[in-house]
Parts: C-alpha cells; sequence; structure tokens
C-alpha cells in the first residue's frame, strides 16, 4: 500500500464479550475485539467457528444472549435489522442474497432506499423531487457501475448472471449505501484466481478511495495476508488469536486449529 | 424490422428512466389510448361497452391492485374481494350521507376505507408468510361480508343487504348510459394504472420487490420490512376499492354482497397467475383473457360442433370454460409463472432480433 494510503484511526466498533446460542448450539462465546476507522479486519476460522453468526450481531440479524455492540460510541445489544444500515453498516452474505426478480441496475438502486425522501405519493404521480431523486441516485450507482466494471450488465436481472458477478454485484449494492462500515462475507469464496484478484483489487479500491472500514471473512490465508490490518481468529465460538497477520500465522493455537481442517 | 431499438440511443440516464424508453412501445400505447379513449366510444356498441368493455377494465384494475401485494411485494391475498366490498358499499355510504359529495372524492375516499381495512388485514403478514398468509387474509373474506351481511346501517337497513347505486354526475354531466360510464371507468383506469407503473419503477416498488425476492437482505440495506409490506396492503387495498366501487357504479348498479364473495377473489387471482405476476400489463392482459374466454368459446363452438356433428349443449361450454381456466392456470404456474406478460415480451425480444438472431 502506498505511504499516502488512509490512516488507520481509532475504534469505529468495539464488540465486548459477545455470547450468543442457538439452542444447545453455543455459537458464540464470550468474543471480544475492535475494529479501528479505515482498517481491514479479518475473521478466520474454520467452518462453523461462529464468523457469519458474529456479523449477524454486529449488523442486528442476531441478539447476542450477552455482550455489547458499540458502534461510533453508541452501545446496544439487540436492534431491528433496518437500523443498523441506517447507522452506516452495509453487509454482504456468505450466500448470495440478491433480488432475484430484479436487474442488477435495480438491484443495486435498492441499496439507496434509505437516502430517498419522496413519499410514495410524489413517486406516483412522478414529478418534482421523486423525479430529481430517482435521477440523482441513477447517477451515484452508476458510478458504482463503473468502479466495479459491471456496466455490460446493468440490466441484465441478477438470476441469469454467474455467480463470480453475482458476489459483484451484492458488493455494489452494499457500496450504494455508502456505508461507513462493511461486513463482508467471504466475498470471494467459490470464485476463481482471476475473478478473485479482481475482488481483492476491489475490496483495497474500497478501503482506499472511500475510507471504508471493512470487516472480511475469508477462507483463502494468503487473501488474508495480503491484504487485511488485523485478522481475529474464531474456533468454536471462541476467540483464539488476534493480531497483524504475521503474529496469527505464528500462533500455536491457530495452527492447531487449521491442522486437520480440510478446506 | 417494426420493433427495433437499434438507432434509439439513450443518452441520459433522464431518457433511460423514461416510462416507455422505446419508442414502438410509446406509440402503441398512444395507439391504445387513441382506439379506447375515441374509436370505442364512437364505434359503441351498448352490449360490448356495458358487458364487456367496462367489466373487462374494472377487472383490470382490481387485478392490478392484487398484483401490487401478490405480484410486486410477493404478499399473497385471497381477500381481494372482500377490499371491493369495502369500496362498494363505502362508496354507497358516502353518496347516502354526505349530500353533495363529488362521486370521485366518494371513489377515493371508499378507496382509503379499504385501504385501512387491508392494513389492518396485512398486519398478520408481519409474521406469516406464503400460504398461511393466505388463509389469514381469507379471514377478511369472511368478516367483511358477515359485517355487510349483519350490521344493517352499512346497507341502509335494505332487505338482505342489496344496495343500488345512487344516480351521479361528474361536472353536471349526468352518468347514466353505457358510453358515459365506459369512459369514466377507462379514464380511472388508465389515471391509476399510470400511478401504479410510475410506483413500480421508483424506490416504492423496488421495496416492494425486494421485501418479495429476499425480505433478509431487504431490511440489511435499511428497508423496514413491517411498514413496506403494510404499504403495499394498503395501496393494494385502496386499488381493490376502486375497482368495487366501480363494480357497483359503472357495471352492475345494483349488488348485493354475495357478488363479492371468494370466487371472485379467485377470480382476479387466476387473471394475475394467468396474465402476469408482477407486471402492470400482465393485469390487463389476464383481465381480457377471463372476460373473453367464455365469449370466445361461445362464437367458435357451436360452428366447430355443427362442422363435425358433436351434440355440444351450453353446459358444455361453461365446463370447457372452467377446464381451459385450469389447464391454462396450471401451465402458467408451471412453464410460464410470469404469464401472458412474460410471454409478450418474449415474443418483443425475438421480434426485435429478427431474422438474424444471432
Ligand atoms: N440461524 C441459526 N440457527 C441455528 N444454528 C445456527 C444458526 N446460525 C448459525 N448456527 C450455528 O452456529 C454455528 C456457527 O455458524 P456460523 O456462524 O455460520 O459459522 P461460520 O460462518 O464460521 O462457518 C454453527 O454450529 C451453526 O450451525
Ligand atoms: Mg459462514
Amino acid at each position: 500500500m502506498s505511504a499516502t494510503a488512509r490512516t488507520v484511526g481509532l475504534p469505529i466498533l468495539v464488540v465486548e464479550g459477545v455470547s450468543l446460542a442457538f439452542g444447545g448450539v453455543k455459537a458464540l462465546q464470550g468474543v471480544s475485539f475492535d475494529v479501528r476507522e479505515h482498517e481491514i479486519r479479518a475473521i478466520i476460522g474454520p467452518n462453523g467457528a461462529g464468523k457469519s453468526s458474529m456479523l449477524n450481531v454486529i449488523n442486528g440479524v442476531y441478539h447476542p444472549q450477552e455482550g455489547t455492540i458499540t458502534f461510533r460510541g453508541v452501545s446496544r445489544r439487540g436492534m431491528v435489522v433496518h437500523e443498523a444500515a441506517a447507522q452506516g453498516i452495509g453487509r454482504t452474505f456468505q450466500n448470495i442474497a440478491l433480488f432475484r426478480g430484479m436487474t442488477v441496475l435495480d438491484n443495486i438502486m435498492t441499496g439507496r432506499n434509505l437516502k430517498i425522501r419522496s413519499t410514495f405519493l410524489e413517486q406516483a404521480v412522478w414529478l418534482g423531487r421523486a423525479r430529481r431523486e430517482e435521477l440523482a441516485h441513477r447517477r451515484k450507482v452508476e458510478e458504482i457501475i463503473d468502479f466495479l466494471e459491471i456496466q455490460h450488465i446493468r440490466k441484465t436481472p441478477v438470476g441469469r448472471l454467474p455467480y463470480g458477478l453475482q458476489k459483484r454485484v451484492e458488493l455494489a449494492r452494499a457500496l450504494a449505501m455508502e456505508p461507513e462500515l462493511l461486513l463482508l462475507d467471504e466475498p470471494m469464496a467459490g470464485m476463481n484466481l482471476e475473478e478473485k484478484q479482481d475482488m481483492c483489487r476491489f475490496v483495497l479500491d474500497v478501503n482506499e478511495q472511500f475510507g471504508t472500514t471493512i470487516v472480511l471473512i475469508e477462507h483463502d490465508m494468503g487473501v488474508v495476508m495480503d491484504i487485511s490490518d488485523r485478522v481475529v481468529v474464531l474456533d468454536y465460538g471462541r476467540k483464539i488469536a488476534d493480531g497483524t497477520p504475521e503474529e496469527v500465522r505464528a500462533n500455536q493455537a491457530v495452527i492447531d486449529a487449521y491442522l486437520g481442517v480440510a478446506h | 424490422m417494426l420493433y427495433r431499438e437499434a438507432g434509439q440511443f439513450r443518452a441520459t440516464y433522464a431518457e433511460d428512466q423514461q416510462i416507455f424508453p422505446l419508442r414502438q412501445d410509446r406509440i402503441g400505447i398512444a395507439a391504445v389510448l387513441v382506439l379506447a379513449f375515441v374509436v370505442i366510444p364512437l364505434a359503441g356498441n351498448q352490449y360490448w361497452l356495458s358487458a364487456i368493455l367496462t367489466p373487462f377494465l374494472i377487472f383490470a384494475l382490481a387485478a392490478l391492485g392484487l398484483n401490487i401485494l401478490t405480484g410486486y411485494a410477493g404478499q399473497l391475498s385471497l381477500g381481494t374481494a372482500a377490499f371491493m366490498a369495502v369500496g362498494a358499499f363505502a362508496t354507497y355510504n358516502f353518496v347516502l350521507r354526505v349530500p353533495g359529495i363529488p362521486i370521485l372524492a366518494a371513489f377515493a375516499l371508499a378507496g382509503i376505507c379499504a385501504a385501512l381495512v387491508g392494513i389492518a388485514f396485512g398486519l398478520p403478514s408481519l409474521r406469516i408468510k406464503g400460504f398461511y398468509l393466505a388463509v389469514a387474509t381469507l379471514a377478511a373474506q369472511f368478516f367483511v361480508l358477515w359485517a355487510i351481511q349483519r350490521i344493517g346501517w352499512i346497507t341502509n337497513y335494505s332487505a338482505s343487504g342489496v344496495i343500488t347505486a345512487q344516480n351521479y354526475s361528474i361536472l353536471g354531466i349526468p352518468i347514466e348510459t353505457p358510453v358515459s360510464k365506459y369512459v369514466l371507468t377507462l379514464s380511472i383506469v388508465t389515471v391509476l394504472a399510470l400511478l401504479a407503473k410510475n410506483l413500480a419503477r421508483s424506490e416504492t416498488g423496488r421495496a416492494f420487490m425486494a421485501v418479495r425476492d429476499m425480505d433478509v437482505a431487504a431490511s440489511v440495506i435499511g428497508i423496514p420490512l413491517m411498514r413496506t409490506k403494510l404499504l403495499a396492503f394498503a395501496i393494494s387495498s385502496f386499488y381493490c376499492g376502486v375497482a368495487g366501487a366501480l363494480y357497483a357504479y359503472t357495471y352492475l348498479g345494483t349488488v348485493e354482497p354475495e357478488a363479492f364473495n371468494l370466487d371472485l377473489s379467485f377470480r382476479i387471482l387466476f387473471m394475475i397467475i394467468i396474465g402476469g405476476v408482477g407486471s402492470v400489463l400482465g393485469s390487463f392482459l389476464g383481465a381480457a383473457f377471463i372476460v373473453l374466454l367464455p365469449i370466445v368459446l361461445n362464437y367458435v363452438v357451436p360452428p366447430i360442433s355443427e362442422a363435425t356433428g358433436i351434440e355440444i349443449s351450453h353446459a358444455i361450454i361453461s365446463n370447457l370454460e372452467l377446464m381451459v381456466f385450469g389447464g391454462l392456470i396450471i401451465f402458467f404456474l408451471i412453464v410460464e409463472p410470469h404469464g401472458l406478460a412474460r410471454l409478450w415480451q418474449i415474443g418483443k425480444e425475438k421480434l426485435r432480433l429478427w431474422p438474424f438472431p444471432h
């Protein structure tokens, strides 16, 4: 990264003592870590370690039984999901969660919903503010489309796209929210090498150009070592290591957790 | 060659976001409007106007209402006829109890009443989906008819709940003839269809479809599920309510509560299945299909029976109607869930590329 790159700041997100159970399954047990402004923070760990659950806790999809989440100084345990979006937390999913019946353009436009002020009555008559807003947001969405190099598919229904492009559209939709904190759940899983490289580049560019703080779940250790500033390692719902990629790689508990886990 | 977009470059996003971006579509719509507003009223055959075209428009409006809820927002409902009943009986009461109320205001207020009832019966959608929600909306169907039949005040204590639409006029012109009723219905349906088309291509429509396609993802990007679903119920029921008002005031004239029974709800559901779920055009195609099919069968079957010498009675023709409906519904559910509107779309795409498909 160049010397002029973003400067990592103070913690923007603090997770403290979070425990989450589904019936008897303890998905998370007393997990604490922080995420600093502008950094790329990776969460790694074997399958079932609780990584996705952690993201779901951060943006309010799951409500932990214990612990607190502090985002930009505001603490809470659970919240209504759509409030996390209003606070500036964007998200992509491990299993693609696009709106399958809609085009790429409409999917990304949907990411602008919180910024639209016109009421449904104004939209129905398509005059004044509703029309102006639609155009202004279209312009913004086209910037994102250019940024992610998906101009050629903007009118395609997302269901017809190959997997790699769907993942990219999902990132585009999250970016359309202009989030301060972006949670990416395995954005490169199932991609070929070229697609992975593209996605890595996009994640780094988002971080550098927009200053977006990123929490990233990823299985490919090469990618994690390359792009993240700090790494949290989860295993069976517990945090077993936390530090720079080098520190984590040398950690004995991490090596043990990954031995015997094929991936 | 006719249906080409080649050479029609949209240089600005504003042009790309027009309601009908393709020139051929704009010409087509203009032609249909001229036909509907000028040619048909002039050429007006009374029977066609009052027995076919007016009910077609009313069913199309009700189908559009259901399509907003089921096709766009993904909430299955079997209460369509109930919301229509609210519209019809509310209009009757507004005209009866508010002296001098303009009829259009009565229709609009009746639509709002239906919207409120829709919101009330939409509340279960916050908890349940699909089949179970459909069963919950059945409650609306039974409760509303029961209320109209049991609460005498609603029908002004008429025997067996039958109401007769009062006479009315617009700007001093009495709406009595089949032509005037047709033109009034057409005007209202055209305006409401235009508004629906605008809603569908703006934030509200996208939020509906997002909730339909994946509700968790919708809420994660900030769409409030409760408000969005209830708004869909409200807008949908408003459309159904106005359709119900027209059903009484421009079509039947005299209605009983039983006219709005579950059968009618199902008929409208079949219209959107055949016409196209999640499509404004599909609502019209589906309504046209269901209104016209019996007429076409009545014209087509007797000559066939004469030619082949096979005796086909009227009873068989109406059974044939049911069989064709059933077959088509199964066909569209399995093969083409987006209905006639999708077939039309595919046809247009083929035509756009013809004669060089590659
Ligand atoms: N909605 C849920 N209901 C029940 N169990 C769940 C649910 N979500 C996750 N789990 C369980 O929690 C554990 C952690 O899952 P997850 O967070 O998806 O792990 P990871 O993303 O690290 O692979 C697993 O045992 C999983 O079965
Ligand atoms: Mg996971």
